[in-house]
């Protein structure tokens, strides 16, 4: 059993908990992440570890309330325990000094990018975050941001909070008025396509964090499968960061959605008793 | 009781009732039966039987236990050797092991030695008040990687011997294959947990949700955590795909993936349980193997309305139990034989429709004995299905190789270790089961977790 010794609410379908895994938040790298089955009879989902403090011991996650299981997730509180969680899995963020590196983190995609931004500025790169969200109530850790980055920019759709647009507007400015050497992308597919498009014909290395639907998360089961550059990968164990240039986004876009029908059945069936792991049925 | 007494059958659920549930195909022998049985047995002087059991079971002991009706008896001499009984007895391929050597199969039927084993372990199971079990610490602790059959059996044993045993185990649950890949109609569940009970009784510890390769490594568990051993027991489970253009599209499985959703995640329970898993009406199973059959049988369970095995070579070559193919094909698993898949065809939404395939005709024996299948040219047909399952083999998982400098590996990435010892070409760390020989069987891989249990204890004896 894992303990939840802090929780935060960002939003109203935006959540942050601080867990203790002292193993785990040992071994934490940036673009790692866990899997955890939180309840009996639950399903075991990936996300990415936002945070760690090896000292201690205990790593965050921040996620978004999109289906059956983050949603009772949402319910947890601080003192709650989570029943399985792994990790640290997935390959590290490849880190050096590249010179001036921008990572565009897009909605719950801006957790997974401030890990990065901190072991890039740690490696002496210039770093640049441009993270944006639908509207401002759902942007958070832009202090935590500042304080790893030289500059941050932020986008919002309505315009509520920074500018009004997306975040590939600020990324092109950018790209407009200095030499870029690196760019990250995390967040909606959709947000990463288009990041790569921008950056395709500069040819500035571009690394995505791809989602997949996952199981074990060990490599042992290929529901992660992706195609990158031609060749399948297993974004679990490959990945989960692929030169954002060469993955088939399309496919990846269509795989997402394979459940979903059983993911609307999953929210509408059942009694809630229990946090929803109630066999009454 | 004549040698001419025939093997009493085993009684199972009806095939049309079964395709339409989980529950255990076979029902196990009842008391007088087993006794019946028991009775076949001639009690050899040198029994053959003992040379085909891997975990050296003393057969004609126990099967004497039974026949006095002494089943307390027969539980013990058989936990002796061996800590997964009721798993063995169900899964064992026994009749290319122990029964296979039986005196009584020379003229006629051999004893169902598996058969015995199972009623005893289940026997023991339904008994209130079993045995505590004594073991002695001699506080030295050995790590196990791999909570499947080969590493549960070094654990126990090793706790039998004494030692302070830690398994880390990658999934939430521990049990390997026995958990996430047989299936509960083969298999059920609360069985394994039974067992895996057992060795926790030994005072085996189990921790489960640890990644070796990621969260530690061999050499921190040696160097930082004081381990002075350490078994690798990571089995082969990395899915092996045809690489034939459609096999990314929506309803392509592999068989660990269709397997671990309904077993170790209970998906033929959706929506009780969180995990769903999608089965159209017509799937196609590529692959024959035991792997390939549960996958068949699977999917007629989970609503299918055709199960269909494609294999490229024909129904002698088929690698699984007779048994297993016996019971998919009264189930209704259709066969299509001496044909393979050469691309997978997806409609406008990216999910399956059909596949291209090919047919083969036989040729000369290759090298694993089997007739190579050749392509017959011009062959191509159309087989319109929704669902793939590509139930093709298993490699090894690199993530323990990977961070493990200065373990020898096989081509194919397997471990090479000792075959009487395990020993690998590092100092103090030993493997076995799948991840040494390839894909096997259960009883293989918990025979070189009981020899490398022995040498583990050999080498810390004398280090
Ligand atoms: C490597 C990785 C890191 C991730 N990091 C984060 C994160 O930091 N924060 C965050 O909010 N989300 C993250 N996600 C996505 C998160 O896993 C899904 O939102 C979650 O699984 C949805 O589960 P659900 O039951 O609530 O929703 P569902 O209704 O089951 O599904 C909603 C959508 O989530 C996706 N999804 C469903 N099941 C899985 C699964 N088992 N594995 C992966 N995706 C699935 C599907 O695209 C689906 O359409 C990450 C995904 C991956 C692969
Ligand atoms: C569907 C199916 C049906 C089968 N049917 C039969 C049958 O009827 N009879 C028979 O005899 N055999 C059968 N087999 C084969 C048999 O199950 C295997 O040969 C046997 O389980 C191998 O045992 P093992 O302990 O070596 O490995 P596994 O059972 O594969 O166990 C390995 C364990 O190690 C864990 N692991 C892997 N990597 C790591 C890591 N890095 N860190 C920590 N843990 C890790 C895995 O999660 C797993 O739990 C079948 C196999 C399959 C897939
Ligand atoms: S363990 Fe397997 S091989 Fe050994 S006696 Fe039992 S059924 Fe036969
Ligand atoms: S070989 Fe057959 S008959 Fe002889 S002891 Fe073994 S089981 Fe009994
Ligand atoms: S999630 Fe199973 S192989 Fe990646």
């Amino acid at each position: 059993m894992f303990k939840i010794v802090d929780h935060e609410q960002f939003a109203d379908n935006l959540f942050l908990f601080k867990i203790e895994a002292p193993r785990l938040a040992k071994k934490a790298k940036a673009g790692q992440f866990v899997i955890l089955r939180a309840f009996e009879n639950g399903e075991r989902i990936p996300l990415t570890i936002a945070d760690y403090d090896r000292e201690k011991g205990t790593i965050d996650i921040i996620f978004q309330t999109v289906g059956k299981t983050t949603k009772k997730l949402g319910l947890l509180k601080t003192g709650d325990e989570i029943l399985d969680l792994v990790g640290p899995l997935g390959e590290p963020t490849e880190i050096e000094n590249f010179g001036t590196s921008v990572v565009v983190g897009g909605g719950v995609g801006i957790a997974p990018i401030y890990p990065i931004a901190r072991s890039l500025k740690e490696a002496g790169n210039k770093v640049i975050s441009i993270i944006g969200a639908r509207t401002k109530d759902i942007v958070f850790w832009v202090d935590k941001l500042k304080a790893v980055s030289d500059e941050v920019l932020i986008a919002t759709d309505d315009g509520s909070l920074g500018t009004k647009g997306f975040v590939t507007d600020l990324l092109r400015g950018k790209m407009d008025s200095e030499q870029i050497d690196r760019v990250w992308a995390i967040g909606p597919m959709i947000m990463m396509r288009a990041v790569a498009e921008v950056t395709r014909p500069e040819k500035i290395k571009t690394i995505v964090s791809l989602n997949p639907i996952m199981v074990d998360g060990t490599g042992m089961c290929g529901a992660c499968r992706v195609l990158v550059g031609d060749e399948t990968k297993f974004a679990c164990v490959d990945g989960p960061e692929f030169d954002a240039h060469l993955v088939d986004f399309n496919l990846a876009m269509r795989r997402a959605c394979y459940y979903k029908e059983e993911e609307q059945t999953a929210q509408t069936s059942g009694c809630n008793n229990n946090g929803g792991g109630c066999q009454c049925q | 009781m004549s040698i001419k007494a025939p093997r009493n059958p085993m009684p199972s659920q009806d095939a049309i009732e079964r395709k339409t549930n989980f529950k255990e195909v076979a029902l196990g022998y009842d008391k007088e039966t087993a006794i019946n049985e028991a009775k076949r047995c001639l009690q050899c002087k040198k029994p053959m039987c003992m040379q085909g059991c891997p975990v050296e079971v003393d057969i004609p002991d126990f099967i004497g236990a039974i026949a006095e009706e002494n089943f307390e008896q027969a539980a013990k001499i058989i936990k002796n050797k061996n800590n997964l009984p009721a798993v063995c007895g169900r899964v064992c391929p026994q009749e290319s092991q122990c029964e296979q050597k039986c005196i009584l199969g020379i003229k006629g039927e051999p004893v169902a030695i598996g058969r015995l084993e199972r009623f005893i372990a289940d026997w023991e199971a339904a008994e209130e008040g079993k045995e505590t079990i004594q073991t002695s610490c001699n506080n030295k602790k050995v790590a196990v990687i791999g909570a499947g059959p080969s590493g549960l059996t070094c654990a126990g044993d090793l706790a039998k011997l004494g030692y302070d045993v830690t398994v880390f185990e990658a999934l939430h649950t521990p049990g390997g294959v026995l958990m996430y890949g047989i299936p509960e109609f083969r298999l059920p569940k609360t069985v394994v947990k039974r067992e895996i009970d057992y060795i926790r009784d030994l005072g085996v510890k189990i921790e489960t949700n640890s990644v070796m390769g990621k969260i530690g490594t061999v050499d921190e568990l040696m160097n930082e955590e004081g381990f002075s051993a350490v078994y690798i027991a990571t089995g082969a489970g990395l899915p092996h795909f045809m690489n034939i253009p459609g096999e990314n599209l929506n309803g392509v499985y592999s068989a660990n993936e269709f397997l671990t959703r309904t077993n170790l995640m209970a998906a033929y329970n959706f929506p009780n349980f969180d995990t769903p898993i999608k089965v159209g009406e017509k799937v196609a199973v590529i692959g024959a193997g035991n792997v390939a059959m549960d996958s068949a049988r699977t999917a007629l369970r989970l609503g299918a309305k055709e199960s269909i095995i494609v294999y490229r070579r024909s129904k002698n070559e088929i690698p699984a139990r007779l048994e297993e193919l016996e019971h998919a094909e009264e189930e209704g698993v259709q066969l299509f034989l001496l044909t393979s898949p050469i691309s997978i065809n997806g409609d406008e939404n990216g999910q399956v429709k059909s596949m291209t395939c090919l047919k083969y005709e036989l040729g000369e024996p290759d090298s694993s004995g089997r007739c190579r299948p050749i392509a017959i040219e011009g062959s191509e047909f159309e087989m319109e299905i929704d669902t793939v399952i590509m139930a093709i083999g298993q490699g090894p998982n690199p993530l323990v190789a990977n961070s493990t400098p200065g373990l020898d590996l096989t081509k194919r990435g397997n471990i090479i270790a000792d075959e009487e010892t395990g020993l690998t070409s590092k100092d103090g760390v030993f493997a076995g089961g799948d991840i040494v020989t390839g894909a096997a069987t259960v009883i293989l891989a918990m025979g070189a977790g009981k020899k490398a249990a022995r040498a583990i204890h050999d080498y810390l004896e004398n280090k």
